[in-house]
């Protein structure tokens, strides 16, 4: 699974600006990510920011 | 038509016996057939290889093609694919589709090459088969259809992976471009472990030709083992360009007998497939143009902001991940076409729904609007293992 890029996202309801998921393009298609550890994307992207291999940017 | 019956003179009882289809004595053995259980054997999905929603032919590594089944491979050209089945044994068994690893560009004798498909079965699915999988007295029985170009030794492979170091696996021998049935039972221990839970129980696999990194000349098999478990692999599956190994049939059951392949109906396959992955691009039944998704609701909440949900067919495994990105909704309102290019963002995904909503478009908060999204690939949803 190739991460290219990962920024957080929040839901625009939400006026306490939690981040609600993960937008980021993988194997060259653009994705929405829940933060659901049991997620395949969302556990991956969990174990290359731990083996500091992908750095996921702040929502905007 | 209803019959009514007084009293029992005149009524015989039905001669069983003379029927060649059921006798007494099977209806009182089946209930030691496997532990009993008559339906939903079958621990595998798509073991018919029927349902491709993504798409039948892919050289990339990850779910592309047939459902529930991932490709992984290193070295060379490889191309999965959806085949028809037209004629065999497996087709006079109810077969018509099966799975096909094509060695487009041959790999070498290079260590580290690899071409497999494996199957991610649920643990609670597993957890709950009936299967008494700390005792060794109790058994699950695999059984597939398989057909290699290449003559040789095979090996299937499964990994609890709820316990990740116990693996299994056991040779299979096959002729050239044969089609032969595999069964093989395999019996707990009390090293295993499945969680009541959806995420990933077992894991079963094939392979064409695995690398020397990966295998060992000591490989422990016909037992479960928390060392190495995949034999060294004949490398001349990985070196013949145009080798291919195909499989239909797949079938994990409890007990120790492989009894013959649950046939499900494609509307039922589908909906199991469904709580994996769905797509609203419906090109498995065949028409080209249906890529389009028309017409969703949206409610404005401001000028710069139209907020809609989107309810899946099937309640996913996990929140999903949704595939609807880049400026690609067409967006309505009353005065028509608002724009061609909205940008489809998610506000939250759920296991039964999605709240999106859609950017880049002046909408009239005053207004109702709506948007279809046809122009680009189709909207996923993607909860596999």
């Amino acid at each position: 699974m190739n991460i290219e890029s990962a920024q957080y996202t929040t839901g625009m309801m939400d006026s306490d600006s939690t981040n609600t998921g993960i937008q980021a393009t993988v194997d060259g298609q653009e994705v929405h990510i829940p933060l659901d550890p049991a997620n395949r994307h969302y556990a991956e992207i969990l174990k290359q920011v731990e083996a500091g291999t992908l750095t996921v940017a702040a929502a905007e | 038509m209803s019959v009514r019956i007084n009293g029992t003179t005149g009524v015989t009882t039905p001669n069983l016996t003379a029927t060649t289809k059921v006798t007494t004595a099977d209806l009182a053995n089946t209930g030691n057939y496997n532990g009993g259980q008559l339906g939903n054997r079958n621990l595998v999905i798509n073991g018919a290889m029927r349902i491709a929603q993504r798409g039948t032919s892919s050289t990339a590594l990850g779910y592309y093609t047939l459902d529930r089944f991932l490709h992984g491979r290193t070295g060379g050209t490889r191309t999965f694919s959806q085949q028809t089945l037209a004629s065999g044994t497996p087709f006079d068994l109810g077969f018509r589709n099966y799975m096909s690893m094509t060695n487009t560009t041959a790999g070498s004798t290079n260590t580290t090459d690899y071409v497999e498909v494996y199957h991610k079965i649920e643990a609670q699915d597993v957890a709950t088969s009936g299967w008494n999988y700390k005792s060794s007295d109790s058994y699950i029985t695999i059984s597939f259809w398989v057909r290699s170009s290449v003559a040789g030794t095979y090996t299937w492979w499964m990994r609890d992976e709820d316990a990740t170091s116990y693996t299994y696996a056991f040779n299979y021998t096959l002729a050239s471009n044969t089609w032969t049935k595999v069964t093989h039972s395999i019996p707990g221990h009390s090293g295993l472990v499945f969680n009541n839970d959806n995420g990933a129980g077992l894991r079963i696999q094939w392979m064409a030709y695995y690398g020397s990194n990966y295998c060992s000349a000591s490989a422990t098999l016909n037992e479960w083992s928390t060392g190495s478990s995949l034999p060294i692999h004949d490398t001349t599956w990985n070196t013949t360009s145009g080798a291919t190994f195909d499989l239909t049939g797949v079938q994990l059951e409890v007990g120790d007998t492989a009894t013959p392949f649950e046939h499900r109906s494609y509307a039922e396959e589908l909906a199991l497939c469904q709580r994996y992955f769905e797509t609203t691009n419906a090109n498995i039944s065949g028409n080209t143009n249906n890529d389009r998704v028309a017409y969703i609701p949206l409610n404005p909440y401001n000028t710069g902001n139209a907020y809609g949900a989107w309810f899946y067919k099937v309640e996913k495994r996990a929140q999903p991940t949704v595939t609807h990105g880049g400026s690609h909704w067409r967006v309505y309102q009353v005065a028509g076409l608002l724009s061609s290019s909205g940008t489809g963002n998610t506000d939250g995904i759920g296991i039964n729904q999605m709240a999106f909503y859609i950017t880049g478009v002046t909408f009239n908060t005053n207004q109702s609007a709506f948007a279809d999204y046809r122009q680009y690939n189709a909207i996923t949803f993607d909860a596999e293992l």
